[in-house]
């Protein structure tokens, strides 16, 4: 038993997963973050301008929302944490402007990223403008054609976005690219991951920066309930960055149930699918041991999802360990069941979702709650970038 | 003796190590490329294991990887091809290849169907020094496998030396930080060779990324043992069918 499911041992595993499986290339990079990243975090005036701009900028802290109608429906206390209400429309850029600025104290002039739907993209040129730093974006030839609203954000922002043509040409894909380009240019250039995935401290550092989210939701819980621990939280889970931030600080508190939610595609018994927990087994990919959708053969399998976002084969190496102990519960949802929760959130509370964030919603159908429970929801997105499936769903 | 250490015993300088994909270009092929750069007069052969997200290699490899992949080529398929392999090859051969398969196949078992098969080394870009030490490394023994870890001209001196402590056979000196097939600046590059050889190390020091003919080869000949030609010859068989004669005529355009 650990003493902690929130952060990881020296060499970045969380139980039996994480570490760092990075070829030679790559050593001095992700060592030099390693050593200078605790360290720079704690710095006053890093602290000073993180924090700043997180509220000035990203538009912290986000509400917790009571959803009234939603709890009514659902008979117990709905609450949305309102990611959704961040700059840049979604969560990701708790990450990136934390990121922007270690990169910036080591150096840095340049910038990579990679990206699924764009979120991240958009949160990483969003960040790069803000700061005159160069930024080049990795993203799958498939999601370029399939995204064109963020790859249009991202040029205007300043950024280059550069289609990864190998592979299967999506996330990992694009993934793949943005690491390879890490290991060509290994002195001016940083690379920002978007979510708990890649080679320690990746995970670590990224879960910091995204439990802002659930440091907030302790504070705004108690003032409207009285206490600051809910009876469970939700978040989806693709990489996971959402779920480690709402998560975060619930997890050393034995009475918050954790549940997260992965990407059933078109059903888990079926081929296309991204339940990496449900369908993958322990394996290595981007630098960490989790779970990982693979062949017999290890080789990394194609994920599905109607949503981009977690459109990925893997799933970070702090969830892997809450799901193998049982910590946290793992559910989830279908193509078809999170655009039901998307519709049911539009029209009983006025809130158009993200599609990742549905699959967290559709949680309520599958678990029953306590009239007197308290949940949190992780919203972790608004849903204008996906109003072209929306409307397909709604036969337009 | 190893058959990595008697050959740098009997031949000191341009040690010729090449690199290609098993089941490429086609899903038969890995005999018979092994076979021609033999006779063409490769000293060492790297085999490279296909693996769907090659990260340490470039587009060419992984594109061949891919070709391989489609081709049916897995790791149990490659061990049948292997049985016949030291009837037919008698030069060093080293498996290059990512961990995920690896650990899927189990690492016990690759290690000895590799040491049954008649291979002698393993690389492994993605198992990095500490996972090594603490959990592989005694089982690579177990078998008697030679292992190779990669240097970079980022790599500190501290860090060339314990990598050089942990490898046997050679050292695999990567020549500019880079993925493979990049055209760089060779001058750069020979002021990291010579510091590495001033290290004087253990292992004798192969250059690779970056070698595609006479001119490359020899140059990294001049500071290192020798060198490893990858891309360019995966290259060089790409839509090939008489994989022997596009052997020959590449390794003769290197060796001169």
């Amino acid at each position: 038993m650990q003493a902690s499911y929130k952060q990881p041992d020296e060499q970045g595993y969380y139980g039996a997963f994480g570490g760092a499986y990075i070829p030679e290339m790559l050593y001095r990079n992700v060592e030099e973050l390693r050593g200078n990243y605790l360290k720079i975090m704690a710095e006053p005036s890093f602290q000073q301008e993180y924090r700043l701009l997180l509220t000035d900028y990203a538009g912290r802290p986000t509400p917790l929302y009571h959803a009234a109608r939603l709890s009514n429906k659902y008979q117990t206390n709905v609450y949305l944490k309102r990611e959704d209400l961040c700059h840049t429309g979604a969560h990701k850029v708790n990450n990136t402007i934390g990121q922007i600025l270690v990169a910036e104290r080591l150096g840095k002039k340049r910038i990579i990223a990679e990206t699924g739907a764009g979120q991240h993209g958009v949160a990483t040129a969003t960040v790069c403008a803000l700061k005159g730093l160069e930024c080049i974006v990795y993203m799958g030839e498939k999601d370029i054609e399939r995204q064109a609203p963020n790859v249009a954000r991202m040029k205007m922002l300043g950024a280059t976005v550069i289609p990864a043509k190998s592979g299967s040409k999506t996330l990992k894909d694009a993934t793949n690219e943005a690491i390879r380009d890490w290991i060509n240019n290994p002195n001016d250039t940083f690379y920002i991951i978007g979510s708990v995935v890649g080679p320690h401290p990746y995970p670590d550092m990224v879960a910091r920066f995204q439990s802002v989210i659930s440091k907030e939701i302790r504070t705004q819980l108690a003032e409207k309930t009285g206490s600051e621990l809910p009876s469970a939280v939700i978040a989806c889970v693709g990489g996971g960055s959402n779920a480690a931030g709402t998560f975060y600080h619930f997890l050393d508190e034995p009475s918050v149930g954790i549940y997260a939610v992965e990407a059933a595609g078109c059903g888990i018994d079926t081929d296309k699918s991204a339940a990496a927990t449900q369908l993958g087994k322990p394996g290595i990919l981007h630098g960490s041991r989790s779970f990982l959708m693979q062949t017999e053969d290890g080789q990394v399998e194609e994920p599905y999802s109607i949503s981009a976002g977690l459109d990925y084969p893997g799933i970070g190496p702090m969830h892997a360990n809450l799901f193998v102990t049982g910590r946290g519960n793992f559910l989830n949802a279908t193509d078809q069941e999170a655009l039901d929760a998307a519709f049911e959130l539009a029209k009983l509370e006025g809130i158009i979702p993200a599609l990742e964030s549905s699959h967290a919603l559709a949680a309520l159908k599958k678990v029953s709650f306590a009239k007197d429970d308290n949940i949190v929801i992780c919203l972790s997105g608004r849903g204008d970038k996906d109003m072209e499936t929306y409307m397909k769903a709604m036969g337009q | 003796m190893s058959r990595l250490k008697e050959l740098f015993e009997r031949k000191e300088r341009n040690v010729l190590n090449v690199y290609c994909t098993a089941g490429f270009p086609s899903p038969e092929s890995t005999l018979p490329v092994m076979e021609a750069l033999q006779e063409s007069g490769a000293d060492i052969i790297e085999l490279g294991m296909p693996y769907s997200d090659p990260l340490a290699d470039g587009e060419v490899i992984q594109n061949s990887s891919t070709i391989a992949l489609r081709g049916g080529m897995t790791l149990s398929r490659l061990f049948e091809q292997l049985k016949e392999m030291r009837a037919r090859v008698r030069v060093p051969v080293v498996l290059m290849g990512y961990m995920n398969p690896v650990l899927q196949y189990g690492f016990e078992k690759f290690c000895a169907d590799a040491a049954a098969a008649g291979v002698d080394g393993l690389i492994l870009p993605d198992l990095p020094p500490f996972e090594f030490e603490a959990s592989y490394k005694v089982i690579i023994d177990r078998y008697g496998l030679d292992f190779i870890f990669l240097v970079t001209p980022e790599t500190s001196e501290t860090r060339v030396r314990q990598l050089d402590a942990l490898s046997s056979g050679f050292l695999y000196a990567v020549s500019s930080s880079s993925t493979t097939g990049n055209e760089k600046d060779f001058a750069a590059v020979e002021a990291y060779l010579e510091r590495l050889k001033s290290y004087q190390l253990k292992n004798p020091v192969l250059v690779g990324f970056g070698i595609k003919d006479q001119d490359t080869f020899s140059r990294a000949c001049k500071y290192a043992n020798g060198a490893i030609i990858g891309s360019a010859y995966i290259k060089a068989l790409e839509g090939k069918t008489e994989v022997a004669a596009a052997t020959r005529d590449f390794i003769r355009n290197v060796l001169g």
